[in-house]
């Protein structure tokens, strides 16, 4: 939606930071410029890493008194580049720069029947919506998967709020969500929105292909970093240029050709529109596809790949449990446009 | 920034600003078909059509990827619309459903999709925040499409602030210099009228006794009492709904014959039915319609009465475009206010409040400027 997503940059200041699971830090905003947060929104502000200005995406967990306080929710990236350690070391009084709310993740009110899937720190996409949804008296349901609880945000909160309308699915109690049994319960006129890791997505994505359900129903908003294998250090070439980079675990394949010299297209770096596009000529290892502009066939066919956010892994047969990153680095060589 | 506007003690806004929290007449149900249409409603370009069902769509008239009027482009499937220029397909939600030469589709290709209700002729257009486009919240037109109301109307493209049109209707006096050859008389002005307000409505109400007809109503008279001739009562009840519609219940009876106190049955009696769209902050679309309860299987009259307003109104059109240009061609000079305007200053403040509870009243009001 082009019209509402014109970047209007400003200052915002933290009013308050606390810790709501396990490392996931509320952060509240308040913004120089309010504007009301439409469910789905999320802001993009400027972070600080080791010196350098780079900027990360946060949603919109809440949007109080006509979006002069904005609360946002950050987790710890694992093996982070340093965008949510940065926005962990913020306090009350500290500064940043940030958009206004931009939207990409809009919400359709007027649907028969809706799910909301979250699944871990993709919970912050959803509250809003689900606050929304009780609101208008939608017929709703909200499943929230997890690890463990003690890392899921907001739980009690939820349950208050929406009371039966929540389901809650926890790995190490054994009450891991079931894909096949959820997208059973959506029919032709239901909506799911979903916000989550890219396995829980791409798992849910053919099971509502399989139903023939109607893929303009499913929506989702990618947060843009998660993969189905752990991220590993590997080898980029094109010899047409005479490139040949490693892409070190916590850089994508897009930084370090466009660090090694290659002019590089892109627009979203996160695995939407596919002008990042390379072709793949060799492979020594797998192909961990994180994007959601192929389609399963295409990824499947490994000839090309989005170098924003996908990663060549050392797994000879594709499987996960074949990936090898002691043995490696795998090594991808590839040409561009 | 104007005088107009500093004047805190004035709120007479010389280009008012709309609210977007409100149900605005998109077109007539007629209009809207499986042939897509460009309509700009509250500043907003709309595509509309209907889908296979007859259900009328609202979308934003803008292709995510381009930008390109999906107006231009052709509706496809049960209830889609194709991009005239690269052929994205959009469902009547607004999502894409297809995308040119690719096998999946990106998840944000979406364009924004306006809740829509049909009711009493018209389709109707939310163009604010949909979690609160409640459809009972669409005016009350209802003589619009009763089995005790016959009549028809027409849409004036007007060139003016929307609000100069409210003005326009709820201040009758000016019939009797805008429309003397049809309407006017000066009894008009002379006589007295009474303003209440109460929620989002206004009323204003005008009586006339034992006066002569004025041409329109005396053939009006003589449809239903052939050969009528003498003095009559006349009424004017205006009532404005919020924030941009106004029902006129008019009418003449035999003098004395107890239409002040309720007994209709010596009279004739129409509504004027006015719905206004703001197009632009300097045009708008004004959709009205003239509905009478009496001789109602007679396509003659209707078609005569719409005709006659048809002429009554282009009086107003062309004043109210010649008060736009003037508006504009004086920005230091600012409105005044008299007893007559009673009415319209009411209307005024009733969307002044909209404005001020979606937060917008300093920037529509500046918008305008
Ligand atoms: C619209 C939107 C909304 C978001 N909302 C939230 C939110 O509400 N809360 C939240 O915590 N986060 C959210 N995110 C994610 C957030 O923007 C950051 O990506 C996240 O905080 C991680 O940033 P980082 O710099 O710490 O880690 P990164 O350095 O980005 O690392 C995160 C993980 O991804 C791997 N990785 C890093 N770079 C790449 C790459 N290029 N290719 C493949 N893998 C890579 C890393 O190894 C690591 O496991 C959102 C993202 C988007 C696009
Ligand atoms: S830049 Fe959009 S998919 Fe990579
Ligand atoms: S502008 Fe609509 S598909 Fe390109
Ligand atoms: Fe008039």
């Amino acid at each position: 939606m082009a019209a509402t997503n014109v970047e209007v940059w400003q200052h915002a200041t933290v009013v308050d930071v606390q810790d709501v699971a396990a490392g996931i830090r509320r952060i509240v905003l308040e913004p120089a410029l309010p504007k009301t947060a439409e469910p789905g929104a999320h802001i993009d502000l400027k972070v600080r890493i080791a010196g350098q200005e780079d900027r990360r995406s946060y949603s919109i967990v809440d949007s109080a008194d006509g979006g002069r306080r904005l609360a946002l929710s950050v987790l710890k990236a694992p093996a982070s580049r340093g965008g949510s350690e940065f926005m962990h070391t913020l306090a009350a009084g500290d500064t940043l720069e940030v958009t206004q709310p931009l939207q990409n993740f809009p919400l359709r009110v007027g649907a028969e029947q809706y799910i909301l899937l979250a699944g871990g720190i993709g919970v912050t996409a959803m509250i809003n919506m689900a606050r929304v949804l009780k609101a208008v008296k939608a017929d709703y349901r909200m499943v929230y998967a997890g690890r463990s609880r003690d890392a899921m945000a907001y739980l009690d909160r939820l349950r208050e709020e929406h009371g039966d309308r929540l389901q809650v699915h926890v790995d190490d109690e054994a009450t891991s969500l079931q894909v096949g049994e959820l997208v059973a319960g959506a029919d032709m006129d239901t909506e799911l929105y979903m916000c989550g890791p890219i396995r829980l997505m791409d798992a849910v994505r053919r099971a509502w292909t399989e139903r023939e359900l109607p893929v303009a129903n499913l929506r989702y908003e990618t947060f843009g970093n998660s993969g189905w294998y752990d991220p590993e250090e590997f080898v980029v070439r094109i010899p047409r240029l005479g490139i040949e980079a490693t892409v070190g675990q916590g850089r994508s394949m897009l930084e370090a050709l466009e660090e090694a010299g290659a002019d590089m297209m892109f627009d979203c770096r996160k695995g939407e529109c596919g002008l990042c596009e390379v072709r793949v000529l060799a492979l020594a290892g797998a192909i961990d596809h994180r994007d959601v502009f192929y389609s399963e066939r295409q990824q499947h066919a490994a000839e090309k790949m989005c170098c924003c956010v996908s990663r060549a892994v050392t797994s000879g047969t594709g499987a996960q449990s074949d990936a090898v990153p002691g043995r490696g680095p795998a090594v991808v060589t590839i040409d561009v446009s | 920034m104007t005088a107009a506007v500093q004047t805190a003690s004035s709120t007479t806004h010389k280009v008012m600003g709309h609210p977007l929290n409100a149900w605005y007449v998109a077109g007539w149900d007629h209009e809207v078909t499986r042939k897509p249409m460009a309509r700009r409603i509250a500043n907003r370009p709309l595509a509309l059509y209907r889908t296979e069902d007859g259900k009328a769509v609202a979308l934003a008239d803008a292709c995510w990827h381009r930008l390109a009027p999906l107006s231009m482009g052709k509706t496809m499937g049960k209830d889609g619309i194709q991009c005239p220029y690269h052929g994205i397909v959009y469902n009547s939600a607004g999502r894409c459903v297809s995308m040119p030469a690719q096998e999946t589709i990106n998840p944000s290709a979406t364009v924004p999709s306006f809740p829509v209700v049909e009711r009493h002729r018209y389709v109707w257009v939310w163009l604010g925040d949909p979690t609160r486009a409640d459809p009972d919240l669409v005016p009350d037109m209802h003589q619009m499409d009763s089995p005790e109301w016959a009549g028809d109307g027409e849409t004036i493209h007007a060139d003016c602030n929307y609000q100069l049109v409210l003005d326009n209707l709820m201040d009758l006096t000016h019939e009797e210099f805008v429309h003397s050859s049809s309407i006017g008389q000066e009894e008009l002005s002379e006589s007295d009228f009474v303003v209440s307000h109460e929620g989002n409505t206004v009323t204003v109400t005008r009586w006339m006794h034992n006066i002569d007809a004025p041409p329109f109503w005396l053939k009006n008279m003589r449809d239903k009492f052939p050969g009528f001739e003498g003095k009559v009562d006349r009424w004017q009840i205006i009532t404005f709904q919020a924030p941009s519609t106004i029902c006129i219940d008019v009418g003449v009876a035999k003098a004395g014959t107890g239409a002040p106190e309720g007994d209709r049955s010596q009279g004739v009696n129409g509504f004027v039915m006015n719905t206004i769209s703001p197009e632009t902050d300097r045009s708008c679309h004004y959709f009205w319609a003239f509905m009478r309860n009496y001789r109602l299987d007679s396509q003659l009259i209707t078609t005569q009465l719409r005709d006659g307003v048809h002429g009554v109104f282009g009086e107003d059109e062309e004043m109210l475009k010649a008060q736009q240009q003037a508006i504009d061609a004086n920005p230091d000079y600012e409105f005044y206010n008299l007893n007559i305007d009673a009415g319209g200053m009411w209307v005024r403040r009733l969307i002044e409040r909209m404005l001020v509870a979606e937060g917008r009243m300093a920037s529509a009001v500046q918008a305008g400027i």
